[in-house]
């Protein structure tokens, strides 16, 4: 029998930063859309800064990246103390996913493969949503989808 | 072109939200139901005598199946509501005379995950006296859902 517990950190995290996190995301990437038809060198810069937000909660976990610093110093203290924690290791996953599509939409919009870009960051937008208003965390879901297609050899 | 031309960011940004929000609605509705196999649907599995705890003792070999049903739940590292689902298994399992929990690593086991055909996590499989799948649920399902889905013969520990 194989449990997870044991990889899993003892420590959690308030699992309203990472939602709180998507929310931001799902708002940087709806104003790069916006933005992408008529100003795609200010669209790429947008989508730029959000891929350095996302390298920075890949690398460094979730909570550590601007969004999750402000969460943890500003609004945190405002609410409840949460009901649960949760592990920190399927959100910071999730962010390494939404860095090949913040990076995707940049070189879009940057070399002028606006809809190239336009689809990368529709994608953000559904995960991101779905993250904010749901609660639900599309890239830890095809993860497993993922590493079906890929390992089919063994 | 007499239409004013649509802005294709909105378009998209539009059309995004639109999915997120039925996929969403969608998730919340079918998560953690156990459903049970239609017809075609059994007809399809490749043998069914081959029951899934065969299956499963063929990749862990020390498990024990339960006396009257037995949860089994499949989890990966990066999967938040796992975490939900194996305390309400759990519960379940002490406090129902002959019912046994038993959480698999999906990623180690991903022989075993296609031969199931299991495709999210967390997915919880219920298996009879005799080791064949009574029903499944992917999603985290609810106490009661888990009581409602298990054999009637299944009782409480008073």
């Amino acid at each position: 029998m194989t449990t997870i517990e044991s990889r899993s950190t003892a420590r959690g995290i308030d699992p309203r930063g990472p939602r709180f996190t998507a929310s931001v995301t799902l708002v940087i990437f709806a104003v790069a859309l916006l933005l992408s038809e008529d100003a795609p060198a200010a669209a790429a810069v947008i989508t730029g800064v959000q891929a350095v937000f996302f390298a920075l909660g890949a690398g460094l976990g979730v909570h550590q990246t601007p969004t999750g610093l402000f969460f943890r110093k500003v609004v945190r203290p405002r609410l409840a103390p949460p009901s649960e924690l949760e592990d920190p290791t399927p959100p910071r996953f999730a962010q390494a996913v939404g860095l090949v599509f913040a990076i995707g939409s940049t070189i879009g919009f940057a070399t002028g493969a606006i809809l190239l870009g336009q689809v990368f960051a529709g994608f953000a937008v559904i995960a991101a949503f779905l993250n904010a208003v749901f609660a639900f965390c599309l890239g830890c879901e095809m993860y497993l989808l993922g590493l079906r297609l890929a390992r089919r050899t063994t | 072109m007499l239409e004013p031309p649509v802005n294709p960011g909105l378009l998209i940004l539009v059309l995004a939200v639109l999915v997120a929000v039925a996929f969403g609605l969608h998730r919340r509705r079918v998560d953690g139901r156990f459903a049970h196999p239609s017809v075609e649907e059994v007809a399809q599995q490749p043998s069914r005598d081959l029951s899934a705890w065969s299956s499963v003792t063929a990749s862990l070999p020390s498990v024990a199946l339960g006396e009257q049903a037995t949860l089994v739940q499949f989890s990966s590292a990066f999967c938040a509501p796992c975490r939900t689902t194996r305390v309400v298994l759990a519960d379940v399992a002490e406090r129902y005379d002959g019912v046994a929990h038993i959480e698999i690593d999906a990623e180690e086991h991903l022989a075993l995950v296609r031969a199931l055909d299991i495709r999210r996590t967390p997915t919880t499989l219920i298996l009879g006296a005799d080791g064949h799948e009574l029903t499944r649920a992917a999603g985290a399902p609810r106490r009661e859902q888990v009581l409602a889905a298990l054999p009637p013969s299944s009782r409480e520990i008073s």
